[in-house]
């Protein structure tokens, strides 16, 4: 099952490669990663994104909890959060089939943020369902290049 | 106030109650070097890193306090990942400072540069770069809180030289910091696991490092005695509770005696304090103790439910625990449970074979026990004799046995003598060594005679790698590849030539009268003990099997004597 991993870490030196390094040591794989400040500067916020059962994810999170410079990891996928990703697909297209591409990209409320003769380069944000059903749709036009931001979330209210 | 980064290192040092650190110098520490012997600590050279790094261990694992080792830059920081690596796995309290490059040569490929931060992340608590002198204020504190808080482990603090010549301007020195309190037992834990004993007809109390580094020994002991259970242990939780008390099993798991892993097998509760469930304890994790509820309590609480799902998991310190648990716990006598234990332990119990001949394996450990008037630290290398020592000697108090448990690092044993005897001179250290393993630091040989410590190394010598050529035979149909030494050093000639006293048993008409005499000389002793070299160490759980499908656990004979 896939686990949301939140992780609030403190901004130092060496932060990353202390808990990339628990997840690779122990076994543990990683879907995605992202790190970024938070409101405060001297806090980072990793949103990490596993596949494991429930024990596996017991034990990352016990793991994560115990580093020194982890002040605090939960798993969001036990409450209700928001989670989104930003990707950017490269399509190969051509005049005829241009216009097609488009209207995908529309109906996903995704923004075309690049055009050329035989390509064109698509914005979208979204859940990772979102994200797949789209990838799945562009695909039979040819993905020339794909850049994902990996999950960033944070729970409700 | 102003001072160096060397100098706030130093000064620090001493604050914490640092009295020696071994380590040696090289380019990139000279600094530290420089200020330390303008202090009062006492630098001890070893001969190797990775002998200072155990010598330290040796000091901590003696006395339960974070001890420091030192080393340079580059080879000096590689070769004490091996010592470093060994104080995480079995929780040991270290301090390691090593130099580094000056910070504008860091990431260029400078001569003895290598990334100690990052080789020392996977091994260490903790570690720190430090990029700035006046960090060290803040660092060195906090190096010692967490290598001695909850459950105890080594910490990395790597110093560009330039940092340690750095001078920087502060307002006053910081103080040690106070070791994190360890959780508490809740009211409702203590509530449960005094409902689970109660219901147990067959509770087995099974014992950890974490009971020795708790001090939690004479509590066990209650408990045991109000619940009438027996006690097993794990090889670090040896010493916790005394070898001679009635209910003491002894060592469980892949070399404990059959009656030990049977009667765990039979428990309807296992009550498992500071140990970790590792896989030379419990065999196949999954047949181990199969018909038990599990009570854990550990510190830390990535240990509970990592290998068995406990029935209830306790997050606290064993101690505290047992103290509260103790207070309200009504005595439950269970003496079918006990005619029960006393009947497999007599009908299975450990054999020891040759154990009043001093050139056979329990021979030369009981003989050697049995020759001392008082207690000595028990320091062991890495292999057969480990076992047998394990297995065999009479312990008496906690802290007393000192091996490589987790890492099972082969050379630990003569530096850790080491440390040991410096941090208690009162006592006399007894190395038990094999001769795969003193090989392995043999040069610390030189570091003992220069400090002229009170160390007895008794070499258990078989001409093998003794426990590769055991699973050789016993898993590998007797394809004995790389464990016999064909070349035979001269070790009593070696360790005369580092200046040691040394004798051969092999050569003695009396060899109780000769082991009775090194033991009894002042400083470092040397005894060669040729002992037959084919035995295996029995009984034996094959690696992956359940511990009650033991070789040589039924009809246990010495077959191969």
């Amino acid at each position: 099952m896939e686990h949301v991993i939140s992780v609030l870490v403190e901004n130092k030196f060496g932060v990353l490669a202390h808990i990339a390094g628990m997840f690779s040591g122990r076994g543990f794989n990683i879907d995605s990663l992202a790190v970024g400040e938070t409101e405060d500067p001297s806090v980072s916020r990793m949103t990490i994104v596993v596949h494991g059962d429930d024990r596996v994810v017991e034990q990352i999170l016990k793991q994560l909890n115990r580093q020194v410079n982890v002040i605090k990891a939960v798993d969001l996928s036990q409450e209700t959060h928001i989670e989104r990703e930003l990707v950017l697909l490269k399509i190969a297209t051509t005049a005829k089939n241009r216009r097609e591409v488009i209207e995908i990209a529309d109906i996903f409320r995704s923004k075309v943020v690049d055009v050329q003769h035989g390509s064109l380069t698509i914005e979208a944000v979204g859940s990772g369902a979102k994200i797949a059903a789209l990838i799945d749709l562009l695909k039979p036009y040819g993905i020339l290049e794909l850049a994902r931001t990996g999950r960033i979330a944070v729970a409700r209210g | 106030m102003k001072a160096s980064g060397a100098q706030i290192i130093a000064h620090l040092l001493e604050r914490h109650g640092i009295t020696y650190v071994p380590g040696i110098p090289g380019g990139a520490n000279l600094p530290l070097y420089d200020a330390v012997k303008a202090s009062k600590i006492r630098h001890i050279l070893a001969r190797h890193e990775q002998g200072g790094g155990f010598i330290a261990q040796g000091m901590a694992r003696t006395t339960g306090r974070t001890a420091v080792c030192f080393a340079t830059s580059g080879p000096g920081a590689t070769n004490l990942l091996t010592a470093i690596a060994d104080a995480k796995l079995d929780s040991i309290p270290l301090v390691a400072i090593t130099g580094q490059v000056p910070r504008a040569m860091i990431g260029t490929d400078a001569f003895q540069e290598i990334d100690t931060y990052g080789l020392t992340i996977p091994i260490t608590k903790h570690n720190y770069l430090v990029r700035d002198a006046a960090e060290l204020l803040e660092v060195i504190p906090e190096a010692f809180r967490i290598a001695g808080s909850g459950r105890p482990g080594p910490v990395v603090v790597d110093v560009p030289k330039d940092v340690q010549n750095q001078v920087v301007e502060f307002d006053k020195w910081p103080d040690p910091l106070p070791l994190a309190t360890p959780p508490r037992p809740s009211a409702e834990e203590i509530r449960r696991a005094e409902e689970l004993i109660s219901k147990a007809q067959r509770p087995v109390i099974l014992i950890g490092a974490g009971v020795v580094s708790a001090d939690a020994g004479d509590f066990v002991i209650q408990l045991a005695e109000r619940i009438d259970a027996p006690i097993a242990s794990t090889l670090l939780g040896l010493g916790a509770v005394p070898s001679s008390h009635p209910r003491m099993l002894g060592m469980m798991g892949m070399h404990g005696a059959p009656s030990t892993n049977y009667i765990i097998h039979e428990a309807d509760l296992v009550i498992a304090l500071g140990m970790r469930f590792d896989d030379r304890a419990t065999g196949k994790a999954s047949e181990f103790c199969p018909n038990a509820a599990i009570i854990h309590v550990d510190l830390d609480r990535c240990e509970l439910g990592k290998i068995k799902r406990p029935t209830l998991a306790v997050e606290a310190d064993v101690k505290e625990f047992l103290g509260e648990l103790l207070q309200h716990l009504s005595p439950g006598p269970r003496p079918e449970w006990r005619e029960r234990t006393d009947e497999l332990r007599a009908e299975f119990p450990l054999l020891m074979p040759g154990s009043d001949d001093a050139c056979q394996p329990y021979g030369c450990v009981l003989q050697t026990a049995n020759l001392l008037d008082e207690a000595p630290v028990v320091v062991t290398d890495v292999g057969q004799h480990q076992m047998w020592v394990a297995q065999a000697f009479p312990f008496s108090f906690p802290r007393q046995l000192l091996t490589s448990g987790g890492l099972g690092t082969m050379g630990f044993g003569l530096p850790a003598a080491i440390g040991a005897a410096l941090a208690r001179p009162d006592k006399t250290v007894v190395l038990f060594s094999g001769d795969g393993s003193l090989l392995m630091n043999i040069q610390e040989m030189a570091t003992a005679a220069e400090l002229g410590v009170n160390v007895k190394v008794i070499l258990m010598n078989n001409a093998h790698l003794g426990l590769v050529r055991q699973q050789q035979e016993l898993f590998y149909g007797a394809r004995f590849h790389a464990s016999r030494f064909e070349f035979e050093p001269d070790f009593v000639a070696i360790a005369r030539g580092f200046g040691w006293n040394a004798c051969n048993l092999g050569q003695a008409t009396d060899p109780v009268e000769m082991l009775a005499t090194a033991l009894s000389q002042p400083g470092p002793t040397f005894v060669n003990v040729p002992i037959p070299r084919t035995v295996n160490v029995l009984p034996m759980v094959p690696p992956g099997a359940p511990n009650i499908e033991m070789i040589g656990g039924h009809s246990h004979v010495c077959q191969n004597a």
